[in-house]
């Protein structure tokens, strides 16, 4: 055996030191550059809650003018081609567009022609004669006397009260023109115009009139959809892991089907739209645009990350715990479900929500299978038509109107909280049913 | 006493075992009769394949891919590797402890309720309560975990984890108990507390011990077979095996000198 050089001199030599003091130095840059990142990503998420949030909140809001309508019995009375007896009827064919143009023909005398009496009718949404006619049908008694409504507002001047409006661009580029310009700031002056928590939005479907296009059906299209994939996903997806892992043969057949799960993981989600609208709707004729089929084909793309997610944390059970349950004599099945499931348990979770919120923000393969379509109803049943959270927002985005921007970001950020909700969801079923398990 | 047990039938009669794992011939035509009431020890370096036999004694070499093992393991003249032999209920009969305590993430009561559980062994509540009780009781174990028999297994220290694990091991009453270097991961103190309660035990079940302490070994074994290379060397009473050992090489071993 030859015998060390002398190292008592070698750690005495300079280039120790400087050494030494570059390994300070590159430590210092990496953790420098990990702030950076951390820097970056943080910066990233705040200018998308700022960007989504500053629109959002216009999005919640919808304006509503109040006007003094005199109920005038002569435009209820019975017209003489529709006689009704039924006075829910009577109010159903009567004119409301005329009770509200004499309003505001009142509020504004300076309107003379047809053209301006329907110009000023379009200050109002739709909504407005529906309101109208909901009120004189509960409240006949008022009839004869001038009340003061609050109406809900088109989304044109919902926009020019929200400043989104810029009165400096010609007349001839603005949606709003110069003399209903005018009568709003006459309303504004009167105090008349207000903003209000729109609890449409919450609780309505979708419309092509912005200001009372709502959310709550595509939310409920999105809650179903979600069932469909998890009740169908899940058990397919946690007992194919549990086979593969615990039970299959080591061989080139499962190898091939273990390439081909983690390939399948990374193909992009519209061709399991197609896959989708071949099997669920070409072969087996299911109904198209449903939270059925939806779901279904959301699970067809959540499998793969169910399945490797739960393979991995199968496979990361201690061995032990294995040999320790065969020991005492447990049957493969008892060792398996008694024992190593419930260790992996958390981890299967953590894969099957990860699936799940993906499936919850996933538009492209609903396109394919019909779910883009213009859905007004909230759907009741798994067969019915709906949309979901990501497609209401990408139809939104879509659309002309310059209200469905702060729509659209409204609806961003209900999807977020939804996101956020299954993700903490996740964090507490981990923390419930992690074990310790000493390796 | 080695009178008294040679006219008894063997518990276990191993014959000619052979176990390869792939190429590699792991033990090579081991023949050994294992006797109840007796603790024998399994000494040899690592490697030698002492602990490869003592996982053919339960068939829980089954569960490696590529382990084969030929020759006849009869446990009470019946053959263990016979095709209409029932693994599980084989494993039933002769338990197991492993080197690593490897108590289930449950409850001290659950890890061992367990065995009685899924072989029906307790009819009312009240039985199991006994047979937990018993049981822990046998692994000098009551006393220190009878107030928070709900905690988690897991949280008890090495040495009662270990003593948990073969509380958990006779609750099904086997009437052989296979241990592969039970007190190798423990502190001398959890270890002492083990080899006495492996010699309270050896009435009533055949113990075979798989260790590397030669202390150990001749502390609480009244056979010891030593393996080398795969092959069993030397066979005999422990006394005589590490006073005066017939093979060249078996003194070397237990005097330190073969590694």
């Amino acid at each position: 055996m030859t015998s060390l050089p002398n190292l008592k001199k070698r750690w005495g030599r300079p280039q120790v030191q400087r050494r030494l003091r570059r390994r300070y130095i590159y430590e210092r840059i990496f953790r420098m550059l990990g702030l950076a990142a951390i820097g970056v990503a943080g910066l990233a998420l705040a200018t998308l809650i700022v960007s989504v949030g500053k629109n959002a909140f216009g999005g919640f809001v919808q304006t509503s003018i109040d006007v003094d309508i005199y109920l005038n019995p002569e435009d209820l009375r019975p017209s003489s081609a529709r006689y009704r007896h039924d006075f829910a009827e009577r109010v159903e064919s009567a004119d409301m567009r005329k009770l509200l143009a004499d309003a505001l023909e009142r509020q504004f005398p300076d309107i003379d022609t047809d053209s301006e009496r329907r110009r000023a009718l379009q200050l109002f949404s739709l909504q407005a004669r529906r309101t109208l006619r909901d009120y004189i049908t509960a409240t006949p008694e008022k009839i004869g006397q001038t009340v003061r409504m609050r109406l809900l507002a088109s989304d044109d001047v919902d926009q020019v009260v929200k400043g989104n409006i810029d009165p400096r661009v010609p007349e001839s580029d603005r949606r709003v023109k110069d003399k209903e310009l005018a009568w709003l700031a006459a309303l504004r002056a009167d105090g008349r115009i207000s903003r209000q928590l729109s609890t449409t939005f919450f609780t309505g479907g979708d419309s092509r009139e912005p200001e009372i296009a709502g959310i709550f059906g595509a939310i409920i299209g999105s809650v179903l959809t979600l069932l469909v994939t998890l009740l169908t996903a899940f058990p397919i997806g946690t007992l194919a892991a549990i086979y593969l892992e615990e039970f299959s043969p080591q061989n080139r057949l499962t190898a091939f089907i273990e390439v081909n799960i983690n390939n399948l993981a990374a193909v992009p989600s519209i061709v399991f739209g197609l896959l989708g609208l071949s099997l669920f709707l070409s072969i087996l004729e299911l109904p198209r645009s449903s939270p059925l089929v939806g779901g279904l084909t959301l699970a067809l793309m959540t499998l793969p990350t169910i399945i490797i997610a739960s393979r991995a944390s199968l496979r990361a059970v201690p061995q032990g715990l294995r040999t320790a349950a065969q020991g005492l004599g447990a049957s493969p099945m008892q060792v398996v479900f008694h024992h190593v499931v419930p260790s992996a348990m958390p981890g299967i979770l953590t894969g099957t929500i990860i699936g799940l919120s993906r499936g919850l923000g996933e538009t492209a393969p609903l396109l394919m299978i019909g779910m883009v379509a213009f859905v007004v109803s909230t759907p009741n049943a798994l067969t019915d038509a709906a949309t979901v959270l990501p497609v209401q927002i990408f139809l939104w985005a879509d659309s002309p109107e310059r209200a469905f921007v702060e729509k659209t970001s409204a609806a961003i950020l209900v999807l977020l909280g939804f996101l956020l909700a299954v993700n903490a969801l996740a964090v507490w079923l981990r923390q419930r049913f992690e074990v310790h398990i000493p390796d | 006493m080695t009178m008294a047990t040679v006219q008894t039938p063997p518990k276990i009669s191993a014959q000619g075992v052979n176990v390869f794992y792939g190429d590699t011939h792991a033990v090579d035509n081991v023949s050994l009769d294992l006797y109840q009431d007796e603790v024998t020890a399994l000494i040899g370096p690592s490697g030698c394949g002492k602990s490869t036999f003592l996982r053919c004694l339960n068939r829980m070499n089954d569960t490696i891919a590529d382990c084969r093992v030929s020759g006849q393991i009869l446990l009470d003249d019946e053959d263990i590797y016979a095709s209409q032999i029932d693994v599980v209920q084989l494993r039933a009969r002769v338990g197991m402890v492993f080197q690593k305590p490897n108590p289930f993430p449950k409850s001290i009561y659950d890890n061992v309720a367990y065995g009685p559980r899924i072989h029906g062994l307790a009819d009312t509540r009240e039985d199991l309560d006994e047979i937990v009780a018993v049981s822990l009781e046998k692994a000098g174990l009551w006393d220190e975990v009878k107030d928070r028999l709900d905690h988690l297994g897991t949280t008890l220290s090495g040495g009662q984890q270990q003593r948990l694990c073969i509380a958990r091991a006779i609750a099904i009453d086997p009437e052989v108990i296979l241990m592969d270097e039970p007190c190798s991961a423990l502190d001398p103190i959890a270890t002492a507390k083990v080899e006495a309660l492996i010699e309270e035990l050896k009435g009533g079940y055949a113990i075979i011990l798989v260790t590397h302490s030669m202390q150990q070994a001749a502390r609480i074994s009244q056979k010891t077979a030593f393996f080398h290379l795969g092959q069993l060397i030397e066979f005999g009473d422990t006394t005589q095996i590490f006073t005066s050992p017939t093979s060249g090489r078996t003194r070397d071993y237990i005097t330190g000198r073969l590694v």
